[in-house]
């Protein structure tokens, strides 16, 4: 098991060392994230106003909580698009005849992208307190809000990893990005879901992220409100993910790394 | 049949045949733009997600942001008919990257460089590319006209402002694509270009396509919007959907684009010429 963790931390050391040592795959990570808060926070503000929009804080805080749960969320994305090279440049092929425990391979990616997720959650946090987010939880609430927004980083890791387990070619990458990018704006993004109506009302209840969302923009504000109904989510979503990944990784071992 | 032969779409085979001698430019940009528009098609993982991802955002959209409609003083019942025009300015968007792209395979196989050995002139790759990116860009904007009439919305320009409309999506697209192959020419690198497109995109949600400016409540984004040109090709794309025939908005869109345009076009020449004489 010793050796699991051992090999689990290099993996996920040699991607953070990658991920800060080229720029091209440290700024995207930053950038889009960046972008869809300033786009959204500065130009949204109206819906605030709207009736039936009730949330203590304004609307920048209620647009981070998405921010950041898109950072977290899509840093897994960016994960599975470098399990993909690592395979199409025969490094993955190394690593499974090197590594004993395959799962460690799975667990060092979930690894660092957890860590790296805390970072640029640092850095949009440091963006939306420069426009006006208001923090009204206690220190744990707020602390709560992040493991919450973190905890979808290991989500989609499990996710992308996965589809490219199983595919090894980023070319596939739009098979793992579109259901992700489906998968959040289908949640309550721009208004409560009690404003939104028809399909999308029905699609946002059906989706477990509306529930992780809801519950950290309640412990932004200082509510606990709906925190277990999001923990049952985040436990199912992650039982489901990990059978996927670690199937994905079955996959890539029967085909030989390749 | 043409007189120009040109093998393959794939990027990295380029023979030319030497029949080619004396055809005039449009004839050798006629090549290869086919071949061009051949290499984007056999990959659908290129041009797909342009397609799917703006049909995505704005099926979600247009039902997330309904209730945007109920504020006061926004201009249009339906926020599908609001925010359409993001798939256009979408479109253009990924030409800048499908014309530079696919110029940046040339330069790194070293098929602008055998161009040069031949009659051919290296302008014709150049403006291929960026015909090649411009018509996908055209075609999707087509079929997002398509779907916007499916899905109800009224053009209030009437007929005629759908053919300004596409005219003018084609524009941009074109003025995107020729800062792409700009930037191709200037880095001959994929990275670089790949690290511009974020810019871009930042450019299309840092402007007036989730709110009219002056339903922005934030002073200092609103100041955004002013300076941003990408707002001004959106307003005037929309108004053509929203609000008829407006000609302040849509003169300020065409003289943006005229100026965006001129500075792709003049850059590209320049760094063609500089590239060219270091070959």
């Amino acid at each position: 098991m010793s050796g699991t963790i051992v090999a689990a931390r290099a993996i996920a050391w040699r991607h953070l060392y990658k991920w800060i040592r080229v720029p091209a795959n440290f700024m995207p990570t930053f950038i889009f994230p960046l972008i869809f808060f300033t786009g959204f926070a500065g130009a949204l503000g109206g819906l605030g106003d709207l009736p039936g929009f009730d949330y203590p804080a304004n609307y920048t805080s209620w647009i981070f909580v998405f921010s950041l749960m898109q950072t977290c969320l899509f840093g897994g994305l960016a994960t599975g698009f470098t399990i993909a090279a690592d395979f199409q440049n025969g490094f993955a092929r190394r690593l499974m005849l090197v590594v004993p425990d395959r799962r460690s391979i799975l667990l060092g990616y979930v690894m660092s992208t957890f860590v790296r997720a805390a970072i640029m959650s640092c850095v949009v946090t440091a963006v939306a307190l420069v426009v006006g987010l208001e923090m009204l939880g206690s220190v744990g609430e707020i602390v709560g809000m992040y493991l919450l927004a973190w905890s979808l980083s290991i989500v989609g890791t499990l996710w992308a990893a996965g589809v490219m387990f199983r595919a090894r070619n980023p070319q596939l990458g739009p098979a793992m990005q579109i259901p992700m990018f489906v998968a959040i704006f289908l949640a309550p993004v721009y208004v409560p879901i009690e404003l939104l109506h028809g399909w999308l009302h029905a699609a946002a209840r059906a989706n477990p992220i509306t529930y992780v969302m809801t519950a950290a923009r309640n412990l932004l504000v200082g509510d606990v409100d709906g925190l277990l109904v999001a923990l049952a989510a985040i436990a199912t979503l992650f039982v489901v993910l990990a059978a996927w990944a670690l199937t994905g990784v079955r996959s890539a071992e029967r085909a030989g790394g390749v | 049949m043409s007189d120009v032969a040109i093998a393959p779409a794939s990027p990295s085979a380029g023979v030319i045949n030497p029949h080619a001698t004396g055809t005039s430019l449009a004839n050798q940009v006629g090549v290869l733009a086919r071949r061009s528009i051949r290499g984007v098609l056999s990959t659908p993982a290129g041009w797909m997600p342009g397609i799917v991802m703006p049909l995505m955002l704005i099926t979600i959209n247009s039902s997330a942001m309904q209730s945007s409609t109920r504020i006061p003083g926004f201009p249009a019942d339906r926020f599908l008919d609001f925010i359409l025009v993001l798939t256009f300015m979408q479109a253009a968007l990924f030409a800048t990257s499908g014309a530079g792209l696919g110029l940046v395979r040339d330069i790194e196989s070293g098929f602008l460089d055998r161009l040069a050995l031949t009659p051919m002139r290296s302008g014709a790759l150049v403006i291929a590319q960026i015909a090649g990116a411009v018509t996908v860009a055209l075609l999707s904007s087509v079929l997002y006209v398509a779907i916007g009439l499916v899905f109800g919305v009224d053009f209030h320009a009437g007929a005629l402002g759908i053919v300004v409309l596409l005219a003018i999506s084609t524009w941009t697209a074109f003025s995107f694509a020729s800062i792409g192959a700009w930037l191709a020419l200037r880095s001959g690198e994929s990275e670089a270009l790949q690290g511009v497109f974020p810019l871009l995109f930042a450019s299309l949600f840092l402007s007036t396509v989730n709110m009219p400016r002056e339903l922005i409540q934030s002073d200092w984004f609103r100041a955004i919007t002013r300076v941003n040109p990408v707002s001004y090709m959106v307003d005037g794309m929309r108004s053509l959907i929203i609000t008829g025939w407006d000609a302040r908005v849509l003169g300020e869109c065409l003289a943006i684009l005229g100026i965006v345009s001129t500075i792709g076009v003049a850059g590209c020449a320049r760094a063609l010429r500089r590239r060219m004489a270091k070959a």
